[in-house]
């Protein structure tokens, strides 16, 4: 137990003292690299209320660093959830629907292969500076996601289980609801994840050009200042949310799958 | 819809213009239950097609326990399913209490030899799921669960999902959401084929129980003839390409039946023949590919 911590901590910590002498002994700048304790302290600092906060909503209102954390977040929420929320019955009709599918598919595989980060432009034409067109930008990197993972979600339906539901006296409302959207639920949770994973990506973009709140924001106003300290402050910030996203759906993935066989499947 | 899915169970209602033509005969006696009339069933396209059954008569009455044997590929489930409403004849006619078969209905509950269970539900939503669908209250469906599952030996099994079961766990569960809707009839296609022996003797002495004490009519796919011979009052033997009926032999033995009687073990060295007469058709069909266990 112990022997693991320490082999699994030996290297970072060796990486991190290397580091701190290396910036002791001024062999690099400091505003190209600065010394971890500086970057912990500019953390700190980046984290701890501006001005003296009354109690713990005070407190999160006037972090800095809380606070552009939960623009980001909210923007991720926001473009997520519409860009899911769109592909989700999309994904659904096309994939059960062939019909359907004939007429949407062209246009869908045309528009797929072009990276959201390219709506930019676009984006700031049809929606100005602010948050419409970051949670346009994240919602295009959502949707494509979850509406491919839907389709092949619904193809993958057995349909034994179509059959044994029809059987049963299920209607169409019901086949749907009961049947065919839990059996694709491993595929749209894929899709999902990897949505998710896209909109955290186009956030930080859609930040430093379009919006000037939140973490993207914040990591390229500190570098017209050379606060690199703030910058990885900023980025280690960044970090810390995704892994915090990452592992909160993996949760919600092992509670909605907890009927799932896995690989046995 | 999903088109995909249900292709064939669509394409049944285009074929109801067959059934007219079938309507000609009058209908027969009262207690006939099922009616097969020359049923045939073609799958395929025009120039390789491949005719599964062909000229089929069958009608069961009510409180029949109706055995289909043949060989792999003989047509059994393409005549079960016919009789589900899944994938309607290309020919004839097949009614129900004198109404044509036009699709699935919860009136002929099947069992599929997949089980078929709802893996993301549990055990009692399993059992549920045609109670909810019919709209029955929810104390009452909570009662006719628990009678069942007590029924079947699946009490502790209530809140768990489908994929913590045996087999035989599984087709108990499988068998019991049939039996809620309380179907008249129970169309079974190979159910016990994945079980070990012990386990299928004992789920096939159950059924036996339920079918006496429910009154229900079965019409049971197997590939085994012994399991025939224990289960079925009557037991109909299919041709291999094309199907059709090459026995229909009823089977007086009383039941429970003892499956060590010389009585028994004549009836099934005499259903023996007829089958691997048919199974020899079979393997020269199937040049180096199917092996039949
Ligand atoms: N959807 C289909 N399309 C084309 N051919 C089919 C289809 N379904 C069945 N067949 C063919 O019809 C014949 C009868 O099939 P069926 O599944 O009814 O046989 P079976 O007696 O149930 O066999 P088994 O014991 O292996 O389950 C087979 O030759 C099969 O290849
Ligand atoms: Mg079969």
């Amino acid at each position: 137990m112990l022997a693991r911590l320490f082999r699994n901590l030996a290297v970072p910590v060796i990486v991190l003292l290397l580091w701190q002498l290396l910036s002791n002994a001024h062999v690099v700048r400091p505003e190209i690299l600065p010394s971890p304790t500086a970057i912990a302290a500019r953390w700190i600092e980046y984290l701890l209320p501006q001005e003296p906060a009354a109690g713990f909503l005070d407190w999160l209102q006037s972090s800095e660093l809380l606070s552009d954390l939960f623009a980001s977040l909210r923007r991720v929420v926001l473009g997520f959830g519409l860009g899911a929320g769109l592909a989700l019955p999309l994904g659904l009709l096309m994939g059960t629907d062939k019909r359907v599918e004939a007429l949407l598919d062209p246009i869908f595989q045309f528009l797929r292969p072009i990276p959201p980060i390219a709506y930019i432009p676009l984006a700031i034409l049809w929606f100005g500076l602010g948050d419409p067109p970051a949670v346009f930008l994240i919602s295009i990197g959502a949707f494509f996601p979850v509406l491919i993972n839907t389709i092949a979600g619904v193809r993958s339906v057995d349909s034994i289980y179509v059959r044994a539901a029809l059987n049963l006296g299920a209607d169409r409302m019901t086949l749907f609801r009961r049947v065919i959207l839990p059996a694709a639920t491993p595929y749209i949770l894929t899709g999902a994840r990897i949505g998710i994973g896209t909109a955290f990506i186009v956030v930080i973009v859609a930040e430093m050009i379009a919006v000037n709140s939140g973490l993207g924001y914040r990591i390229l106003e500190a570098r017209e200042y050379l606060w690199s300290d703030k910058v990885i402050a900023g980025m280690i910030t960044i970090g810390l949310l995704g892994l915090a996203i990452d592992v909160g759906v993996n949760r919600l993935n092992g509670y909605l799958l907890r009927w799932h066989r896995g690989l046995e499947h | 819809m999903p088109s995909h899915f249900t292709e064939e169970i669509m394409l049944s209602s285009v074929n109801s213009a067959a059934h007219a033509v079938g309507n000609i005969n009058p209908a027969s006696d009262a207690d006939v239950h099922i009616h097969v009339k020359q049923v045939d069933k073609v799958f395929g396209k025009r120039g390789a097609e491949v005719v599964a059954l062909k000229g089929i008569d069958l009608d069961i009455r009510q409180g029949e326990f109706v055995c289909l044997l043949g060989p792999s590929g003989c047509g059994k489930s393409t005549l079960l399913n016919a009789m589900a409403g899944f994938s309607l004849p290309s020919a004839g006619k097949l009614e129900v209490d004198g109404k044509p078969v036009s699709g699935p209905g919860p009136d002929r509950g099947m069992v599929f030899q997949e089980y078929a269970l709802f893996p993301w539900m549990t055990v009692e939503r399993n059992v549920a799921f045609g109670l909810e669908i019919r709209g029955e209250p929810p104390a009452q469906i909570d009662g006719t669960v628990s009678m069942l599952l007590d029924l079947l030996g699946l009490k502790e099994f209530r809140k768990r999902f489908p994929k913590d079961l045996s087999g035989g766990m599984r087709q108990r569960v499988a068998i019991a959401r049939v039996l809620a809707l309380d179907p008249p009839i129970m169309l079974m296609d190979e159910p016990f084929g994945a079980l070990d022996a012990l386990t299928r003797r004992s789920l096939q002495d159950e059924l036996l129980r339920i079918w006496k004490q429910m009154n229900k009519t079965i019409v049971f796919v197997t590939h085994s003839i012994e399991e025939a011979v224990y289960l079925g009052s009557r037991v109909v033997v299919l041709t291999y390409r094309p199907g059709t009926i090459k026995q229909d032999l009823p089977i007086d033995l009383p039941y429970p039946r003892d499956s060590n009687a010389p009585e028994f073990n004549v009836i099934k060295k005499n259903l023996a023949t007829l089958v691997h007469a048919e199974h020899e058709r079979f393997a020269n069909d199937e040049r180096g590919g199917l092996t039949l266990d």
